[in-house]
């Protein structure tokens, strides 16, 4: 029997009437259907004195629209089992959730509704507002989220959006009204800006009809063009230490400036990150730090490219009194696979691990419906499943190497620490 | 209508058992070209006596590093080649370990498992430098004040049982253990006699069960598991513990002791949880993927609703013996802890007062139906819901799960909330930070 999904994906792509986009794929491993409609209105596009507006917005949004009040809302998303998400990005805000397939219509009906008709209603926004603010103060007791939140200040600067906390300050969520939240949505939430991912135990007739039924004479402004400044040039070596005293473990958090997603050396890089430090445990970072040195729990490099040129990063968690330590090991890793590329078996691992992992990225409902937004965002094509093999199969040795090469320079990194200071004269 | 909690293109479970005592269970599901394999060990931090915790999860730290057959600079690399996944974690009653891959690299998925159970090396090197990897996971998890709060408070609500102590270890216990420790374990409990293997996917179930005899058939049995763990007294009143620490937030957690997966008061209890805090669902591994749907439920509405807490969540698991019930709050910026118990400690003996309306045992019904059929997407949910459950509460558990709950009543529930919400059963804990410096 050859399995449903083995011959790849197959989604049906329109765009309605009112400009809106939807995809849908069919699959009938679980009687749900998962939900993601994307907007491109990210915190790219707050005012520059109202930062964490956007993320307010996801907080607030589905707290009551012109049809249903919040209490209407809570009580027919938790009687069906539904956990509607609204997640915000630096580019686009998302609603997310999966219901059981016979809810399906129903759900979409109260989904559209939040993300057209919101009224942000004062006492709403007040509540959220209070929530924003414990959670950035949650934010500034972690180590984790201070180092990063640091090493994108050190790597774009403060003024960058990709520089700048999403979540905002304690300050600029005092100075945002509801007339914000509602000029924004007015702005930024428009058919023009949406992609609607639809995946699940439903016909896509009958997904596409529900949703031209939803979205059915919706207008707004055109969402424009998507521009991102590029980053300021590397200048040398940056290091950056926030003392946080009463923490167990310091954080680092270190990283470069890379390409954009669009970029065609993406997938090279892309699989210089994957040997670095992802394959296995943490590719070659967790081999030298946890495997060999035994130093920490986590060590691993990510690599999230989008929109504008996006940053590579390496994380890792170590007693404070091996920071240093740490640190020159991640640089000794950098300098070398920057110095002289991924051996040959390396390669060909990661590419058989990507090219191997494509059908459980594509097993439920909820990573289609991710995986198709992306593919939907960056212009990649309904078939870019079937496609990304041959993406993969194309990277050759020298391809590595070069990507290796532009970016892995210890000597341009940027390094950021957060963590409690050794105690002097405590062994190391 | 029924709803199906596996998905349509499967069959039923093929069970086996061979003669060294392995416990088999496959699961065809042909929806995508993957299998997962899980191998289950009753063993969990609960079976660690004093002085020995965190052996557990020592070990199957350790089983990541290498065996006879396979050395240990090539345990990666194997699954990988095929695009899979590894991981293993451990808990109170058990400790499992995945490989989800294509479905070509199920003989090798088996001959990893194989080896994990009959021959893993531990090296004294290895087992040295994972001592330090061990310690920077636990000091990583100190860094997060819920997480410290927890710990806290599940070794202050328990006086004698070993789930006392956290799964972990306690740090100077990290520190005194030896390699012949680890390897004890290991050699006591990895045996086919305390072991569960679970397949699920794009598999024939015949061909499973007679690879799976090839690689696991020759291991011998062990001795019979003897499992005598000391019980925990009943409580007689109030406990209470308070951190003060250099941070941002406070938090508080309400617990109280929690029937196990075979006290009939367990699903009772499961819908008296989705109705104070919302349905999760009873998937340890899928049971982080964000908020339940709760802004009905009571105690969202009192807290988050009533502007004293940012967030609530309710916690019950399936374990083997009584576990605990936890509620957990983080306080507004700015809001008495004080305060904040307060509400909780009222909205809980309203429900002892005068029970719960039939919606609300309607609502949370529908939300764990829908709850259990979510938490059945993939072949590796699937897999580890059939081990989790064979492992912790037995065989007849899982396929009973949708029945029981559709039977529960409000009477039932009202009743749980009497007896088991009773303030001297229960222990409160507080985190409320200090300023930065000196004085903590």
């Amino acid at each position: 029997m050859t399995p449903l999904l083995a011959r790849g994906l197959s989604p049906c792509r329109a765009t309605l009437d009112s400009r809106a986009t939807v995809i849908v794929q069919e699959t009938s491993s679980t009687p749900a259907v998962a939900l993601n409609a994307s907007f491109l209105a990210g915190s790219l596009y707050e005012p520059d004195d109202r930062a964490g507006l956007a993320c307010l917005i996801a907080r607030a949004l589905d707290r009551g629209t012109e049809r249903r009040s919040a209490g209407v809302i809570a009580e027919a998303l938790d009687e069906r089992g539904v956990s509607l998400r609204i997640r915000s990005t630096r580019h686009t805000m998302t609603l997310s959730c999966t219901c059981l397939a016979e809810d399906f219509d129903e759900v979409l009906a109260i989904v559209m509704d939040i993300a057209r008709r919101p009224t942000f209603p004062d006492e709403e926004v007040a509540k959220r507002r209070a929530e924003a603010v414990t959670a950035i103060r949650q934010d500034e007791d972690n180590p984790a989220v201070r180092a990063a939140d640091q090493l994108f200040e050190l790597l774009y600067g403060p003024a960058h959006p990709y520089g700048r906390r999403t979540k905002g300050t304690a300050e600029s969520l005092g100075r945002i009204d509801r007339t914000d939240l509602a000029a924004f949505h007015a702005r930024r939430f428009s058919p023009g800006s949406l992609s609607l991912v639809i995946v699940g135990d439903v016909e896509a007739s009958r997904a596409l009809a529900a949703a031209e039924r939803e979205l059915h004479e919706w207008t707004g402004p055109d969402p424009g063009p998507v521009v991102v400044a590029p980053p300021p040039p590397p200048a040398g070596r940056r290091v950056a230490r926030i003392a946080m005293p009463g923490k167990a473990q310091s954080d680092l958090a270190y990283g470069f400036t890379t390409i954009s997603r669009l970029d065609p050396r993406y997938y090279a890089y892309w699989m210089m990150n994957n040997v670095l430090g992802q394959f296995g445990l943490g590719g070659r970072l967790a081999d030298s730090i946890r495997e060999r040195q035994g130093m920490a729990y986590y060590a691993y490099s990510t690599f999230d490219a989008t929109v504008g040129d996006s940053a590579l990063t390496v994380r890792a968690g170590v007693d404070p009194h091996n920071v240093e330590r740490a640190l020159a090991s991640i640089d000794a890793e950098v300098l070398a696979l920057g110095a002289d590329g991924p051996t040959g078996v390396e390669v060909e691992e990661t590419r058989a691990f990507l090219i191997g992992s494509i059908p459980r990225m594509l097993e439920t409902n909820d990573s289609i419906a991710g995986f198709l937004q992306t593919s939907e965002r960056f212009g990649l094509g309904l078939d870019y499943d079937r496609r990304l093999p041959s993406l993969l199969s194309g990277v050759t040795l020298d391809d590595i190497r070069s990507a290796a090469a532009d970016v892995l320079h210890p000597d341009r990194a940027a390094v950021s620490i957060a963590g409690p200071d050794p105690e002097p004269g405590a062994p190391s | 209508m029924t709803l199906s909690l596996v998905p349509a293109a499967s069959t039923p479970v093929r069970r086996a058992t061979l003669d060294n005592g392995l416990q088999i269970l496959v699961q065809e599901i042909h929806t995508a070209p993957l299998v997962s394999v899980w191998c289950w060990y009753g063993v969990g931090s609960g079976d660690e006596a004093p002085g020995q915790t965190g052996v557990s999860h020592w070990v199957e730290h350790m089983n990541f590093k290498g065996t006879t057959h396979i050395p240990r600079d090539q345990m990666k690399g194997i699954v990988e080649r095929f695009g899979g996944m590894w991981n293993g974690y451990t808990w109170i009653d058990q400790t499992a370990y995945v490989d989800t891959a294509g479905s070509t690299a199920l003989e090798q998925m088996l001959f990893i498992e194989a080896e994990r159970m009959a021959n893993g090396l531990y090296e004294p090197e290895d087992c040295e430098s994972e001592r330090t990897v061990i310690i920077s996971e636990l000091q990583g998890g100190e860094n997060d004040p819920d997480q410290l709060l927890d710990t806290e408070v599940t070794a202050t609500a328990f006086r004698a049982h070993p789930y006392r102590h956290p799964t972990i270890g306690w740090l100077d216990d990290l520190k005194g253990l030896t390699r012949d420790d680890l390897y004890g374990h290991y050699r006591r409990f990895y045996v086919p006699n305390n072991a569960t293997l679970v397949v699920a996917g794009d598999v024939a179930a015949d061909e499973v069960v007679r690879s799976a005899t090839r690689y696991f058939g020759q291991i011998p049995e062990g001795a019979p598991m003897s499992r005598r763990r000391v019980p925990e007294p009943a409580q007689v009143g109030e406990r209470r513990v308070l951190i003060e620490r250099e941070g941002a937030t406070g938090y508080v957690k309400v617990v109280f002791p929690a029937p196990s997966s075979a006290d009939p008061d367990f699903f009772p209890m499961l819908v008296l949880d989705a109705v104070l805090t919302g349905a999760k669902g009873v998937n340890l591994w899928s049971s982080f993927r964000g908020a339940p749907p709760q802004r009905k439920a009571r105690l969202y509405t009192s807290l988050v609703e009533g502007g004293l807490a940012s967030m609530v969540s309710g916690a019950l698991l399936p374990t083997r013996d009584p576990f605990l019930y936890t509620l957990s709050f983080t306080a507004l910026d700015g809001v008495p802890l004080g305060e904040l118990e307060g509400r909780a400690l009222e909205a809980l003996e309203s429900v002892r007062r005068t029970g719960v309306e039939e919606t609300e045992i309607v609502r949370a019904r529908r939300q764990l139906r829908a709850r259990l059929v979510f938490e059945t997407d993939s072949v590796t949910n699937i897999a580890h819901q059939l081990g989790y459950f064979e492992t912790v509460a037995g065989p007849e558990f899982l396929p009973a799960m949708q029945r029981r709950i559709d039977a529960v009543t409000a009477a039932e529930v009202w009743d749980v909330a009497r007896r088991r919400f009773a303030p001297s059963t229960r222990t409160i804990g507080w985190f409320r930070p200090v300023p930065e410096g000196p004085g903590r």
